[in-house]
C-alpha cells in the first residue's frame, strides 16, 4: 500500500515537471511532436529506474560507511552521466529497434535536471531500497504523461493564431502553467 | 578600444543575451526558487559564485583538458563548487539553505554554468572569461529578483518581507503556487518581447523615413 501512495504521489500529485519544476528543458525543448516526446519520456523512465537504484546503492554501500557524504553530488552527477553512456551501448547492442526510438535522445538526458533531483530526493526522504525504485518509476511514469499531454497541446497550437509576442517560449510557459492548474486538482488526493 | 569591448564582454549578459529572458537557459531553479524575491537573489548569488569560479579555473586549464573529457571535467569542476556553496549556505544560513532545499545541489545540472563553460570559458582567456561569467549571473539576478519581486508582492503582499500591498488587496494564492510560476514568467516574456518587436518597428520605420529624405533631397538637388 505505501508503495502505491508513493508511486501515485511522484507520478500525479507532486508531479516532477509540475509541480517541482524539474525537467524544464527537455519538457520546452523535446515537445513538439507527440512521437518524439512520448520516447523521450519512455528513455527519462528507464534511465531513473536504473538510476534510483543505483545511487541508492552508491550512496548506502560506499558514502555512508565511509563519511563521505560531503561527495555526494560529484558522485551522484558522474554516475548518471556514465551510466547512461553505458545504457546506450546496452541497448545498441542488445535491440537495435529501441535503439533507433530512444538513441538520440539519451545523451540529452546526463543534464536533464530530473534525474540528479530524484537522487537527492531519495536521499533527502530516506526512502529504502523498494521504496526508491517505486519513487523513480513513479517520477518517470509522470514525466512521460506531463511531456506528452504538452506535446499534444503543442501540435494543435501549430494551426492557431498565437499574437506577435508570445510566439515560442511564452506561450509554452502559459500552457504549463494551465497544465500545473489542472494538475493542482489532483492535490489532496493523497495526504 | 580593448577597455570597450571588456565592458561589452560584462554587459552583453546583463540585458541583450539575458540568460533567462533571451536564451532561455536555467529554468528549473528560476521558476522553482522565486516564490519570493530574498529566495531569487539567494539562488541568483550562489549560482554566480558557481559560475564565475569554474568560469576562471576552467578557462586557466582549457589547454590541458583533452576535449574527448570535457564535458566530465567541466561537470565535475561545477560540482565541486557547488558543494562548497552548499556546506557554506548550511552552516551560514541554515534557514535559506532549508528554502531552498535540493535546488542549490541542482546548480550542477544548470545548463547556464555548462552553456557558459562549453560556448565561451574553453575558447576565451580568464579575464574575458571571470567578466563573462559576472554577465551572467547579473542578468540572472535581474531576472530572478524580479520575477520573485513580482511573485512575492501579488501573492504575499510583501518584498523582502516588508509589506507594500494595503490589506485590503487579497493575496493571489496561485501567483506562490507553482501555476503561477510558469504564467508570470510566460506574462514577462511575452512583454519583453513585444517591447522588442515597438524598438525592431521604429528602428525600421525611422530608417524608411531617412531613406525617404535622402531620396527627396537627391531629387531637389538633381532639379536645380
Amino acid at each position: 500500500m505505501e508503495l502505491i501512495l508513493i508511486f501515485f504521489s511522484a507520478a500525479i500529485v507532486n508531479n516532477f515537471v509540475l509541480s517541482y519544476f524539474l525537467g524544464i528543458c527537455p519538457f520546452i525543448g523535446v515537445s513538439n511532436k507527440i512521437s518524439s516526446a512520448f520516447s523521450m519520456g519512455l528513455a527519462t523512465t528507464f534511465v531513473m529506474v536504473i538510476t534510483s537504484i543505483v545511487t541508492w546503492l552508491i550512496y548506502h554501500m560506499i558514502l555512508l560507511p565511509y563519511h563521505l557524504e560531503f561527495l555526494q553530488y560529484v558522485s551522484f552527477i558522474l554516475v548518471i552521466a556514465s551510466l547512461v553512456q553505458f545504457v546506450e551501448m546496452f541497448i545498441k547492442k542488445v535491440s537495435q529497434p529501441l535503439y533507433r526510438a530512444l538513441g538520440i535522445f539519451l545523451p540529452l538526458i546526463t543534464t536533464n535536471c530530473a534525474i540528479l533531483g530524484l537522487a537527492l530526493f531519495i536521499v533527502l526522504r530516506e526512502y529504502t531500497f523498494v521504496e526508491g525504485i517505486f519513487y523513480g518509476l513513479g517520477a518517470g511514469i509522470g514525466f512521460t504523461l506531463a511531456i506528452t499531454i504538452m506535446a499534444g497541446i503543442r501540435e494543435e497550437l501549430d494551426l492557431a493564431d498565437v499574437p506577435e509576442p508570445f510566439k515560442g517560449a511564452p506561450i509554452t510557459l502559459i500552457v504549463a502553467g494551465i497544465l500545473a492548474m489542472a494538475f493542482m486538482g489532483f492535490s489532496g488526493l493523497i495526504t | 578600444m580593448k577597455n570597450i569591448s571588456l565592458i561589452k564582454e560584462y554587459s552583453k549578459g546583463v540585458w541583450k543575451n539575458n540568460p533567462v529572458f533571451i536564451q532561455v537557459l536555467g529554468m528549473c531553479p528560476t521558476l522553482a526558487v522565486t516564490v519570493s524575491a530574498i529566495n531569487g537573489i539567494a539562488m541568483a548569488l550562489a549560482t554566480t559564485f558557481v559560475l564565475l569560479f569554474s568560469s576562471i579555473i576552467i578557462s586557466s586549464i582549457r589547454k590541458i583538458i583533452p576535449a574527448q573529457v570535457r564535458i566530465a571535467a567541466y561537470i565535475l569542476i561545477i560540482a565541486t563548487f557547488v558543494t562548497i556553496v552548499d556546506l557554506v549556505m548550511k552552516a551560514q544560513f541554515p534557514e535559506l539553505s532549508k528554502a531552498l532545499g535540493p535546488y542549490i545541489p541542482l546548480i550542477v545540472v544548470n545548463c547556464l554554468i555548462l552553456g557558459r563553460q562549453e560556448a565561451f570559458s574553453s575558447k576565451n582567456g580568464v579575464l574575458r572569461s571571470a567578466l563573462d561569467a559576472l554577465g551572467m549571473g547579473t542578468g540572472f539576478l535581474i531576472a530572478l529578483f524580479s520575477l520573485g519581486g513580482i511573485r512575492e508582492i501579488l501573492g504575499n503582499r510583501t518584498i523582502l518581507g516588508l509589506q507594500i500591498m494595503p490589506d485590503f488587496f487579497e493575496p493571489w494564492l496561485i501567483m506562490i503556487l507553482p501555476a503561477g510560476a510558469f504564467l508570470t514568467l510566460g506574462l514577462l516574456m511575452a512583454y519583453l518581447n513585444s517591447l522588442a518587436i515597438k524598438t525592431k518597428k521604429k528602428e525600421k520605420a525611422l530608417l524608411v523615413s531617412k531613406f525617404i529624405i535622402a531620396k527627396n533631397k537627391f531629387k531637389i538637388e538633381a532639379e536645380i
